[in-house]
C-alpha cells in the first residue's frame, strides 16, 4: 500500500477532482463540499477515465412524468458510455452489486504528520502548517 | 396431437365476409349509411385476401376468402387439433377509418358480431375487443360496454396506428384493462396513419410484413420507456404474429443504452429487459427461426414464461396440423401450448362453465 498526497486543501476546492497515480494505478480523487472520495480512474464497463466524465444529480421518480432530483454534483458518468455511477460508494445505479469502481480511502491530514512520515509528495514541498489530501492505493 | 396439453390458441383470426355481415349489428343510421355509400368492405391492405399468407391454400371457399364461418375453424383447426380455448383476434380493417364516429360505430359492430356469431356457437371460443383508437375516450367505453361479458379476455390494437402506444394519452386504456383483467394484445397490421416503415412506405407485400417487426420494436420501447409498463404492472401485454426471434437483440440494445441515459426515464428503476420478460408475451406464429436455431433462440430470451402458443389461423403460418414451429423442445410445450396463457389471460380462470356471462 503507498500514501500519496494529491493537493493541499486549500488549492482542491469543493466540486474539483484531481487524478493522481499511486502505486501504478490512476486515481481520480473528487471533494464533494470538503469530503474526499477516490475512485479508480477506469470505468469497470470498458476502461473510460471517469476525470474526463461529466458531473450530475441523482433523478429518481415514483411515477412517470416525475422528478426528483437530489445529490447534486454526487454522480459522476463516465465519458465512453455514460455509465452513472455514486462519488461517495463507487457503485453503478444499474447494478450496484455487480458494478462498481474500486474505491480508495481519501482523508485530510496534516503537513506536520505527512513530514514526519516515510511520505513525500513528489510535486510540491509540504509545509509542516497546512493540511494536505491524501490517498492511500 | 397437441391434445395431451389441452391447448390454448391465442391467436385466431376470423374474417368478416363483408359489410353486410357487420350491419345487422349497427343502428339504424350507420346501417343505412353503409347501403347508401356503398361501403362494401374493410378489408385491410395489411392482409390483401389473395396474398397466400392470409389465407391457406386449402383453408380457402370458393370464393377464395376464408375463415368466415365456426364451422370452418371447428374443422380446419379445433377438432383437429383438440384445441381446448382458442382466443378470436379480429382484424377486419375498422383502424383505418378516418371518421371517428364511424370508427366507433364499426368497431361496436364488429364486436358484438363476433360475439354473436362466434362465442355464442363454440364454448370453446374466447375474444379480443377490438378498440377504435380513433378516440381513446370511446376506446374505454367499448372496454366497460363488453367488459362484464368474460369470454372477452383481451382488448386489440394494430401495432402501426396513430402515435406511439406508450403515450400518457393511452393511459386510461391501460387503467381500463387492469381495472377488468383484460390483457393488451397487439397485433400486426398499421392504420396507415404513417409510413409502415420509419424510412418511408414501402412497395411490396413482402417489405411491408417484414416492417411489422420494427413496428413492434417501437411499441415495446415506447411502452417501456414511457412508464406505461411501470405504471400499469398488473398489465399483460401480448405480441400477436410479431415474430420472436428478433426480441432478445433488441432487448440488449434497448438494457444496454438504459444504462447509460436512464437518468432520461427515471421511473424505469429495473432493467428494462426484466419488466419486458414480465410484463410482455409473444405469440409464436411466426417463431422467425430455422428448426436447428430455435432452441439457442429461445435460451437467448431467458424466459420459459412469454412464449404462448398460436394458430395465426387462416394465415398461412405451417401445413398441415403441424402447428407448434418446429424446433421447440418438448420439456417447453405444457407452458407453450397452456400455462403460460392461462398466467397471461386472467380471464381464462376459472374454468369454462363459470365463464359463461353475458352482456345485458
Amino acid at each position: 500500500m503507498s500514501k500519496v498526497i494529491v493537493a493541499p486543501v486549500g488549492e482542491f476546492p469543493p466540486g474539483e477532482r484531481k487524478l493522481v497515480e499511486a502505486d501504478g494505478k490512476r486515481i481520480v480523487v473528487f471533494n464533494l463540499d470538503g469530503e474526499y472520495f477516490a475512485l479508480l480512474d477506469r470505468c469497470p464497463h470498458q476502461g473510460g477515465s471517469l476525470c474526463a466524465g461529466a458531473i450530475s444529480g441523482h433523478v429518481e421518480s415514483s411515477s412517470p412524468g416525475e422528478y426528483h432530483y437530489s445529490r447534486r454534483g454526487e454522480m459522476v458518468r463516465c465519458p465512453w458510455h455514460y455509465w452513472e455511477f455514486d462519488i461517495r460508494t463507487g457503485k453503478s445505479w444499474f447494478d450496484p452489486k455487480r458494478v462498481q469502481v474500486r474505491q480508495f480511502k481519501a482523508a485530510v491530514e496534516p503537513g506536520a504528520a505527512l513530514v514526519e512520515g516515510p511520505y513525500q509528495a513528489e510535486t510540491f514541498p509540504v509545509r509542516v502548517e497546512d493540511h494536505y489530501v491524501v490517498v492511500e492505493a | 396431437m397437441f391434445r395431451e396439453y389441452r391447448p390454448i390458441d391465442c391467436d385466431v383470426h376470423p374474417m368478416v365476409p363483408n359489410m353486410r355481415a357487420l350491419t345487422p349489428y349497427m343502428d339504424a343510421f350507420w346501417r343505412d349509411q353503409v347501403v347508401e355509400r356503398n361501403i362494401t368492405n374493410l378489408d385491410s391492405q395489411s392482409w390483401p385476401i389473395r396474398s397466400p399468407k392470409t389465407i391457406r391454400a386449402d383453408w380457402r371457399g370458393p370464393n377464395g376468402r376464408g375463415a368466415e364461418t365456426v364451422e370452418q375453424l371447428q374443422t380446419q383447426l379445433l377438432d383437429r387439433l383438440g384445441t381446448e380455448i382458442a382466443i378470436l383476434n379480429p382484424l377486419y380493417g375498422i383502424q383505418l377509418v378516418l371518421n371517428q364516429d364511424m370508427a366507433v360505430a364499426f368497431a361496436r359492430a364488429l364486436n358484438d358480431w363476433t360475439r354473436a356469431e362466434w362465442l355464442d356457437r363454440d364454448q370453446r371460443l374466447r375474444a379480443s375487443i377490438v378498440l377504435p383508437l380513433q378516440s381513446i375516450e370511446a376506446s374505454v367505453a367499448e372496454i366497460e360496454r363488453l367488459a362484464p361479458d368474460r369470454r372477452f379476455v383481451q382488448v386489440l390494437a394494430l401495432v402501426m396506428g396513430e402515435d406511439p402506444l406508450g403515450k400518457r394519452q393511452y393511459w386510461p386504456v391501460y387503467e381500463a384493462c387492469v381495472r377488468h383483467g383484460l390483457a393488451f394484445g397487439i397485433h400486426a397490421g398499421s392504420a396507415y396513419r404513417h409510413p409502415q416503415t420509419s424510412v418511408g412506405w414501402t412497395s411490396w407485400y413482402l417489405e411491408e410484413y417484414a416492417a411489422n417487426q420494427q413496428g413492434f420494436q417501437s411499441q415495446l420501447a415506447s411502452l417501456m420507456t414511457e412508464g406505461a409498463l411501470v405504471k400499469h404492472s398488473d398489465l399483460k401485454v401480448v405480441l400477436l404474429e410479431s415474430g420472436v426471434t428478433w426480441l432478445p437483440g433488441f432487448l440488449w440494445r434497448l438494457q444496454k443504452t438504459w444504462k447509460g441515459v436512464r437518468f432520461e426515464i427515471p421511473w424505469v428503476d429495473r432493467p428494462p429487459a426484466e419488466i419486458i420478460r414480465d410484463q410482455v408475451r409473444l405469440t409464436v406464429q411466426p417463431l422467425d427461426a430455422p428448426e436447428e436455431a430455435v432452441p439457442r433462440a429461445l435460451g437467448h430470451l431467458r424466459s420459459e414464461e412469454m412464449l404462448l402458443w398460436a394458430s395465426d389461423w387462416p394465415h398461412w403460418q405451417y401445413d398441415g396440423d403441424a402447428a407448434v414451429p418446429p424446433g421447440i423442445p418438448d420439456g417447453l410445450l405444457p407452458k407453450l401450448m397452456r400455462a403460460n396463457a392461462l398466467a397471461t389471460y386472467s380471464r381464462l380462470s376459472p374454468p369454462m362453465a363459470e365463464s359463461q356471462g353475458r352482456v345485458a
